[in-house]
């Protein structure tokens, strides 16, 4: 335990790093790939909003993002890091990286719960003579809400997974810290608590979101 | 005066990659007038539910125009049709409520969409649920209704705005006979007590004939005809129309019955129309007698459409021959619909 414990102040600051990390780029990924994913719903031929041209734009720069493993996206997109935010290192810069990539992922989880809702409550709307900015907003939002927070979950624990190579680049967090003060020490007890922490971060965030999604679905 | 008037509308779809046209409604004209209840009868694919989203716009005709309430809908730009949407009510075959609203928020929505203040919107809310007998399921979740009682948060919604059109999608198609005639009554009383113009679709008779005044018969994009609910099924001059009354009334003999009817019954076999007229049976009786003929009915069936006498019986007759042939010429020479299944 004592191998552990000589580490706890930098273990506490570990954990300070990757709720800072996971939580902006939750919470930023996650607004971002919301609009992205409102402009492919709503843009999508036949649907409210209707633009090809929109649409196709979109939908290719998604695809052409999504493949493209974490760690290499990192390095991507350094040139954008350093005039968005004039760094291409720590945790800034990754918690940067990290909430692109979660808007990417965030917005085909958006699109696709948004079609999952029935063209009849749609229909409704229409003929209830609604606009189709505030029937996007006021009805198929809210028809997707469980699914949506079942789909923001996933990304949580993504994210918590991909804010592990936060230390690559100077990040930090309990992923680095895990590496560089556990297992390359082969000091196990950091390895397993640092491990254990993760998996109760991730068990919480699973917890909340079934917990919100179930108030939402109302079961 | 005509609260909805359809000239000449054609409707057609591109379907498929190959772009292959597919015409659903072809050079429809009809009239609705208002107050009454216009009934649209038609087997799933006749153009029905194309031709009542002409109405409030949510589809635009091919070529044609759509007037209602004085307005050409179908010269209105997108904007200008949701203004006029919030003057006609509709309701669907599988409710379309929304899930995220509680009954009272489902009834709400058109008023907020309308701007409509949120006392205002309460009160109106409170009097349309107690309008449909839900008043004490306002908080309720729609999942938590039976199929009967969605449809009337439906129709309340549908009210919401005070429509002076509502329009009707196979709205008891989904429910069970019983639900389906609450529903109808519902309906009624919407048209009666609201003074609202209905039009409904459906593909069933008896749908119509519990609500409707005048019908029009679909098939094929076409309509095959049209008139008041009696003029059009107790003699129907289209086929469609006919199939729908035999359907609905089983008052004529199928080939295979008739089959049957012939193994058994020797004599000669006629089928008559009934008509709604004073001593028409005693009339038909009388015939028969005068020139001895013997008429046993083997088949038949007498219903009602509209207070009035709907159906036809089906004879075996037995007699002289000379005597037959002169009783059916007699009762042809007075108008009556014989024929023969011989």
């Amino acid at each position: 335990m004592d191998e552990f414990l000589t580490n706890l102040p930098v273990f506490r600051e570990a954990i300070g790093q990757t709720f800072y990390i996971v939580l902006i780029s939750v919470v930023a990924g996650g607004l971002l790939g919301l609009a992205l994913g409102l402009v492919l719903y709503a843009t999508r031929p036949g649907s409210l909003m209707a633009n090809r041209f929109v649409y196709v734009v979109v939908n290719i720069l998604v695809n052409l993002v999504r493949p493209i493993p974490f760690v290499i996206f990192l390095t991507a997109i350094q040139p954008l890091m350093l005039v968005a935010i004039g760094t291409t290192i720590g945790t800034d810069a990754v918690t940067f990286a990290l909430s692109l990539a979660a808007a990417f992922a965030v917005s085909r989880i958006i699109e696709q719960n948004l079609l999952a809702v029935e063209p009849g409550v749609i229909e409704a709307a229409r003929a209830a003579g609604a606009r189709p900015l505030s029937i996007l907003l006021t009805v198929v939002v809210p028809e997707a809400l469980g699914p949506v927070i079942l789909g923001y979950t996933f990304i949580f624990v993504g994210v918590v997974d991909m804010s592990a190579q936060a230390g690559l680049f100077g990040g930090g967090g309990l992923g680095d810290f895990a590496v560089t003060y556990g297992s390359q020490r082969y000091n196990w007890p950091v390895v397993y608590i640092t491990v254990a922490t993760i998996i109760v971060i991730v068990q919480a965030g699973q917890f909340l979101g079934n917990y919100l999604a179930r108030k939402a679905l109302r079961r | 005066m005509s609260h909805v008037r359809l000239e000449h509308v054609t409707k057609s779809f591109t379907r498929g990659r190959n772009g292959d046209r597919v015409v659903a409604l072809d050079d429809v004209s009809l009239e609705v007038a208002e107050g009454e209840v216009f009934g649209v009868i038609g087997h799933s694919g006749a153009g029905k539910s194309t031709l009542i989203r002409l109405i409030n716009g949510l589809e635009r005709p091919t070529s044609g125009r759509v007037h209602v309430g004085g307005r050409e809908i179908t010269a209105l730009s997108e904007r200008d049709q949701r203004g006029v949407r919030r003057d006609i009510g509709m309701i669907f075959q599988q409710f379309n409520l929304f899930r995220s609203r509680t009954v009272a928020g489902n009834v709400a929505y058109p008023l907020k969409v309308a701007g409509v203040a949120r006392e205002e919107r309460d009160r109106r809310v409170a009097r349309l649920l107690d309008f449909v007998g839900l008043l004490d399921r306002a908080h309720d979740h729609p999942e938590q209704l039976s199929g009967g009682q969605k449809q009337r948060v439906g129709i309340a919604r549908a009210l919401a705005t005070e429509p002076s059109l509502l329009l009707a999608d196979e709205a008891t198609s989904a429910l069970d006979p019983k639900t389906t005639a609450e529903v109808l009554a519902l309906l009624g009383r919407v048209n009666r007590e609201l003074g609202v113009t209905i039009v409904l679709i459906t593909h069933e008779l008896d749908v119509i004939r519990a609500v409707a005044n005048r019908v029009a018969v679909m098939e094929g994009g076409r309509i095959a005809e049209s008139g008041t609910l009696y003029d059009v099924f107790a003699r129907p001059k289209s086929a469609a129309a006919a199939d729908f009354v035999r359907g609905a009334l089983r008052d004529r003999p199928s080939p295979e019955t008739l089959e049957r009817l012939r193994r058994t019954h020797r004599g000669r076999i006629v089928t008559v129309a009934i008509r709604d007229q004073t001593g028409f049976q005693t009339a038909l009786a009388t015939t028969f007698l005068e020139h001895s003929v013997a008429a046993g009915i083997i088949f038949g069936g007498i219903s009602e459409l509209q207070e009035r006498a709907v159906g036809s019986l089906t004879f075996e007759l037995t007699g002289p021959d000379d005597g037959i042939g002169a009783a059916l010429a007699a009762l042809r020479a007075d108008g009556v619909d014989v024929t023969e299944e011989n």
